[in-house]
């Protein structure tokens, strides 16, 4: 009844959820049962590809809720992205046990390698699924609080903003290349074999990976959807387009962004950890400041501030980007840069923004 | 030299041996000992041949101290194994291997001998004690040499292996040395040998001297004295502290001329921000591509003149500046020019920008890192003293930064085109009412910040690799300085970038360069919190948005 109400004025969302209905049926159907030498036939690499850029447009959704919404332009993203992406890849390599590489049962293989006597401190806990999960939301949502904390307190904002969440990114990403951080430097986290007993290489595993990725992609999307129409996102679009306005009114402003930027940041969380054991690795280069860059104009190819835009954005680019870098990979930077200068030049909007373009001329 | 030992020499030797003479330098001023003759130096030469090693020791002591033509490339061959006798009549030869053949030259009389093996030949052989006493010998030899480098390096032999015998000797040539350097080695030498005297006034002396030395080997001879009696263990000890504690300074100095040398890196490629960031307002994230642009104008420019690379980086310096301003005003005029007042989405498109910039380079270049040839007359260093040593690159890049500075605030001060900028930035609308040409300006101005950081790509063109990267390394750092600075500060900017080299270096070796550089980041960062208009806010009514 209140998710119907919800959707009632949002048709192009509704459009999107029933469309992630139809493929999250449609997929495994066409995976599984249709057999293998039919032309309907869906690889699991497609299936993988697939997921993979489901948990690219729920990171498109957390952004765009605070760039969109609260016109915080995050180019850190990419790090609560990454921390979640962490934290599900240790709980991954604690499932590894005995069969790594060096066969240790307590340390992961690189740990072994780098000569270390027993487990840091910070890996305890992480050989159950329930603490990673919570860890999956806690730690970038903590990143993001102390960072937030800070930075709204003293009314950083604008490009100073923009430009200290990239510094944050750009120090993680130096961080996690340090090999005495017990991350694995490097090379990461890496080698997984199984979630919750079931084997990462299967195509079942990989078909519930993906139907957990467009799971969650809904209830996120109605989560903010719900959220940007509630008095908080009004009071939110309100702090976008007129801070010190809102201020003076009575708001607490600080405090309004702050949990709007834990929120997106534990959503970005979310999409990292189903990220990982579809991907296969997670590395420190997942903070490098130029995936936090890429993400941003996802959202701003497909409509800042709409969404479901966010998403569609995602989809488009990354597909394209699949392409692209197969088919032409020296066109890749090119276009993907075009792209940046086109659609803030001429589509202020998005391509969502086309089609209420078209609307209002008609 | 007095006249009456030249004649004495000139009439002992053969002719050939003065042509010698004449030709290498060689100076025979050691001939003190004029009692020894000919004769016992060819028995010292017979000695060489002995089995017993203390006969050999002896030998070639005294002839090292007769000092004659043979004396250094015999001692030579001898320590490097290749000095041989003859079985048969026990004369000397010199073994040089060609073509698997041995050839054996002899040094005095005989046939020289060139066969398959070493038959009918043996080898001077020598052990440990004999190779150090070589060693000092061929050291003390070299002493007078006229190749500045050898006589250092001689004079650091012995002072791994000082010889007492020696000193007087060595006194004899410090009168005569020109090198300071040279000079204070051997100074240091003396005390080491003099600290070695039985006699305690003369090691009281010693220590003195030696807690001014900076050289290792004081430090060394001083920790390794065994002193005889409280008094002198105390001076020792001071001594050794004094070392220590200086040399410890000169590494604070070093530390801070590469924190500054790190410092002039980072401003340089910050104040092309300053002025387009700071002045203007724009957020230029293809920034780093425009010193990426001169870093390959640089790379270009030597192509085209090979024969004169050390020119070659003076020609670039202008090049890099008209390139780079070119590309600049080319990007503000197609598309920064439409987004003003839009910062978040100048931000973006700049970042395409610096896409489509990194491709192109990729494209023409190819993605390898091409390198850039240091010219001669930037490499080497400043010797100050034995601990501290200053690389000229290092320092002409403090230099040139200072230098860009300089102009840069003289165009800002002096120039109309400054004036006209500082009034758009301060007051478009006013400017504009004034009759400034507020469109014109503005591409001028980002062409100038544009053109500093092709400058800026000199610079880094000679410290790194140039590649299609090195641009993206420097924006997070180039934006974190002008912050850090205080936006709309062009002196923030040069203490900022400063301030923030020196911090790195400081950090940096309890810390390890990548969590220097964390560390750095995290305190920028919560700088921000606390100041978030940077070091140097600009005050007034224009600060306020």
């Amino acid at each position: 009844m209140f998710m119907l109400d919800l959707l009632r004025n949002d048709k192009p969302g509704s459009w999107m959820l029933a469309t992630l209905l139809v493929v999250s049926i449609a997929v495994p159907v066409l995976n599984l049962l249709v057999p293998e030498g039919s032309i309907f036939h869906l690889s699991t690499y497609t299936v993988t590809l697939l997921g993979k850029y489901l948990t690219y447009a729920l990171l498109a959704l957390a952004a765009d809720l605070v760039w969109g919404y609260l016109g915080i332009l995050s180019l850190g993203h990419g790090a609560f992205f990454a921390l979640g992406g962490y934290a599900m890849g240790m709980y991954l390599m604690r499932q590894i046990g005995e069969r790594g590489v060096y066969g240790d049962p307590l340390l992961p293989d690189f740990m072994v390698f780098l000569n270390w006597q027993e487990l840091p401190w910070f890996w305890h806990g992480f050989d159950q699924f329930w603490f990673a999960a919570l860890m999956v939301l806690l730690v970038p949502g903590l990143l993001a609080y102390v960072f937030g904390y800070l930075a709204f307190r003293s009314r950083v904002t604008g490009v100073y903003l923009s430009i200290i969440t990239q510094a944050m990114t750009y120090a993680l990403m130096l961080a996690f290349f340090r090999n005495e951080m017990g991350f694995g430097g490097n090379n990461g986290l890496t080698d997984f074999k199984d979630l919750l007993g079931f084997d990462l290489r299967a195509d079942s595993t990989r078909i519930g990976l993906f139907l957990a990725s467009t799971a969650a992609l809904a209830i996120a999307y109605l989560g903010t959807r719900y959220i940007v129409s509630s008095r908080l996102g009004l009071a939110s679009v309100a702090i976008r387009d007129a801070e010190s306005r809102t201020r003076f009114i009575g708001y607490r402003v600080e405090n309004i962004k702050l949990w709007m930027f834990v929120f997106s940041a534990m959503l970005a969380g979310v999409a990292g950890a189903l990220y990982v054991p579809q991907v296969g690795i997670i590395n420190p280069g997942e903070f490098s400041p130029l995936n936090s860059i890429e993400l941003i104009i996802w959202v701003a190819i497909g409509g800042r501030g709409t969404l479901y835009g966010a998403v569609i954005g995602a989809l488009l680019v990354n597909y394209a980007k699949t392409y692209f870098t197969a088919a032409l990979p020296e066109i890749w930077l090119f276009a993907l840069g075009g792209l940046f200068i086109l659609v803030t030049l001429y589509l202020p909007k998005g391509i969502v923004g086309l089609r209420r373009m078209r609307e209002a001329r008609a | 030299m007095p006249e009456s030992i030249t004649i004495a020499v000139v009439r002992r030797l053969s002719p050939l041996l003065l042509l010698f003479f004449l030709f290498t330098g060689f100076v025979p001023q050691l001939l003190a000992n004029t009692s020894t003759g000919e004769a016992s130096l060819q028995e010292a030469w017979k000695a060489l041949t002995d089995k017993s090693y203390s006969k050999k020791e002896k030998a070639i002591t005294l002839i090292a101290r007769q000092n004659t033509a043979d004396a250094y490339p015999v001692m030579k061959a001898m320590l490097d194994g290749k000095l041989y006798f003859s079985t048969r009549d026990k004369t000397l030869f010199v073994l040089k291997e060609q073509d698997g053949n041995y050839a054996f030259t002899p040094l005095f009389a005989g046939q020289a001998v060139t066969q398959e093996s070493k038959r009918g030949f043996k080898k001077v052989k020598i052990n440990n004690r004999l190779r150090t006493r070589l060693r000092q010998a061929l050291a003390l030899l070299q002493l007078q040499h006229e190749d500045k480098k050898l006589r250092l390096a001689a004079v650091q032999e012995l002072l791994k292996n000082p010889d007492s015998k020696a000193a007087n000797l060595i006194r004899d040539v410090v009168e005569k040395e020109t090198d300071t350097e040279i000079r204070t080695a051997m100074h240091t030498l003396l005390a080491v040998i003099q600290l070695e005297s039985p006699n305690e006034n003369e090691q009281r002396e010693a220590i003195k001297k030696l807690a001014d030395s900076l050289n290792p080997s004081a430090l060394n001879a001083l920790t390794a004295y065994q002193p005889p009696n409280t008094a002198l263990k105390k001076l020792a000890n001071a001594a050794i502290q004094k070392i220590n504690d200086r040399r410890d300074n000169y590494a604070r100095a070093e530390t801070i001329f590469f924190g500054l040398s790190l410092g002039s890196v980072l401003a340089l490629a910050a104040i092309g921000l300053a002025i387009t960031f700071g002045v203007m307002g724009v957020i230029n994230m293809a920034h780093g591509e425009l010193i990426m642009i001169g870093a390959y104008t640089t790379y270009v420019i030597q192509l085209l003149m090979p024969e004169h690379i050390g020119i070659s980086v003076i020609v670039a310096i202008p090049a890099a500046f008209i390139v780079s301003g070119l590309v600049g005003m080319a990007i503000e005029l197609t598309v920064i020019r439409h987004l003003y007042g839009r910062p978040l989405e100048t931000l973006l498109a700049t970042f395409g920008v610096s896409l489509v910039l990194q491709q192109t380079v990729r494209s023409i270049f190819s993605p390898l890192n091409r390198s850039v040839e240091t010219p001669q007359w930037m490499s080497g260093a400043f010797q100050i003293n034995e601990v501290l040593a200053l690389t000229w690159n290092r320092f002409y890049i403090i230099i040139f930064c200072l230098a860009v500075f300089v102009a840069l605030i003289l165009v800002m001060k002096k120039t109309l085109l400054g004036l006209q900028v500082r009034a758009v930035s301060q007051n478009r609308l006013m400017a504009r009412a004034m009759g400034v040409r507020s469109k014109w300006v503005d591409a001028l101005t980002f062409g100038l910040g544009s053109g500093i950081a092709g400058m800026a790509g000199v610079a880094l063109s000679l410290l790194t690799n140039v590649g299609p990267n090195l641009g993206q390394s420097y924006i997070i750092d180039s934006f974190m300085v002008v912050v850090f600075g205080g936006v709309g500060n062009l002196w923030g900017t040069l203490v900022a970038g400063m301030s923030l080299g020196v911090i790195n270096k400081v950090l940096e070796p309890w810390a390890g360069a990548v969590l220097a550089k964390i560390l750095v980041l995290v305190f920028i960062i919560l700088f921000i919190q606390k100041r978030p208009t940077g070091l140097f806010p600009q005050r007034g009514r224009a600060a306020e948005d």
